[in-house]
């Protein structure tokens, strides 16, 4: 039997105001601080005119590196006393970062490299981006380099033109650290590829 | 792509283009990412049309989890942060956080953020004249419990102006962030407040062209959650859209 389908609540803007309540200390570190196997992701996130976006927020999910999606709680871990927030154990790996862009549109997460969550899988990190203007936020990939081939053999993107897809490529900008720039809007080689999962 | 006249438009103008559009995607909940009543999307969203991934075991079929460690106990108090006592007409805000099915969405994350009683946001790009509370930041969260449910306590905020058009007024709203059992399920959103006159005059309101769909943005007032001698109350349940792994459900 088809089950209840209650009609959604509509997405709006995050607005330009979320400063003080979304973004939180420590909110892009996954990886504890000093762990050998960390890596960085950065970016920038670019409007239709290619202009920085100060006002945008990433958040990250992904496969702990055991490939678990089960993630863990205290991403936002609160101080019980004072009730400020106190940033992750580094014990436990969460899954989830949050990072808000600075006023040049650049954004980073520091975290583990994503492994494939079952035999056989692409490993990438969720993205979903959230922005003033923007009345529906969107979700997009990260892979990185090292997977490029297995990206380009991905039946899910495999109608992609080659230009498009290696948007949700990463950049390896030097050991550990690779750039993921987002494009809201732009030509068909420059857009990001932004992902429906309806 | 409209391009928008190099003076700001009028609050006429806008409602003309926001008569145009509105009702032109019937049944369809989510606004489209480009409305060009609201400025500041035209150059912010994506033109190539967004690639559909069916894979029942995607990653982004499952989520983020909090718990009691992620809030503490007066988050969802936004009344009482302070020494003193913020100024405006205190309320209560509750509802049930639901998934397409009709299922509670339990133990999950609801953020909030909001202007104070003066229709000003204590952040600094915030260029409103309108004063500030020493005594309210308006920004709470809390998790749902085993039924779903929500609550925040807080001030009715005001509504403020903004700069898409010549006098241009935001209806009073508080911001909502909330996470389901999937990532696909995540949703930013905008609640309102009953009979505001504000409402066919705001494109960001509107930018939901749907007459229904928009009427789900509104709050009601309901008089049993008043606290005599104490809050008006308002009830706002919450759908969340967006598939999620059924076997999620069984682990946590």
């Amino acid at each position: 039997m088809e089950p209840t389908r209650l009609q959604p609540t509509p997405s709006q803007t995050v607005g330009p105001f979320y400063g003080y309540a979304l973004p939180f200390r420590g909110g892009g570190d996954l990886a504890a601080a000093g762990d050998p196997d960390a890596i960085i992701v950065r970016g920038t996130v670019y409007d239709g005119a290619g202009a920085p976006v100060p006002d945008a927020l990433v958040e990250v999910w992904q496969a702990a590196p055991d490939g678990s999606l089960r993630g863990a709680p205290g991403s936002m871990r609160r101080d019980p006393v004072a009730g400020e927030a106190i940033g992750r154990t580094g014990i436990d790996f969460t899954g989830f970062a949050r990072a808000a862009t600075d006023a040049d549109g650049h954004w980073h997460v520091r975290t583990l490299p994503p492994a494939p969550h079952r035999p056989g899988a692409l490993p990438h990190l969720a993205v979903c981006v959230f922005a003033r203007g923007l009345l529906h936020h969107l979700y997009t990939r990260i892979h990185l380099p090292e997977h490029a081939a297995a990206l380009d053999a991905a039946p899910q993107f495999a109608a992609l033109p080659p230009e498009r897809r290696a948007t949700l490529l990463a950049a390896a900008e030097r050991p550990g650290v690779y750039r993921f720039d987002i494009r809201l809007q732009g030509g068909a080689g420059e857009e990001t590829v932004f992902l429906d999962f309806a | 792509m409209t391009v928008p006249s190099p003076r700001p438009p009028t609050q006429a103008e806008i409602d003309k283009e926001i008569a145009e559009l509105d009702g032109s995607r019937p049944g369809l909940a989510h606004p489209p990412r480009g409305y060009p009543p609201y400025r500041s999307s035209i150059l912010r969203h994506p033109e190539q049309a967004l690639v559909v991934v069916q894979d029942p075991e995607a990653v982004e079929l499952t989520g983020p989890v909090f718990g009691v460690t992620d809030v503490s106990e007066l988050d969802n108090d936004l009344t009482r942060r302070h020494h003193g006592e913020p100024l405006g007409e205190r309320i209560t805000v509750t509802g049930r956080v639901l998934d397409r099915a009709g299922r509670p969405v339990r133990g999950q994350l609801v953020e909030i953020w909001q202007a104070n009683a003066s229709g000003r946001y204590a952040h600094a790009r915030d260029a409103h004249p309108a004063p500030l509370d020493p005594n309210f930041t308006g920004a709470g969260r809390c998790l749902t419990d085993g039924e779903g449910r929500y609550s925040f306590t807080t001030i009715k905020p005001g509504p403020y102006p903004w700069r898409n058009h010549v006098n241009a007024w935001r209806p009073a709203h508080i911001h909502f962030s909330l996470f389901g059992h999937a990532f696909t399920q995540r949703l930013v959103t905008q609640m309102y407040f009953p009979g505001d006159p504000l409402f066919d005059r705001d494109p960001i309101l509107q930018s939901v062209t749907d007459q229904a769909a928009r009427d789900r943005l509104v709050a009601a007032y309901d008089h049993d959650l008043s606290v005599p001698e104490w809050s008006l109350g308002y009830r706002w349940d919450i759908v969340l859209d967006g598939p999620a792994a059924t076997w999620i459900e069984e682990g946590r």
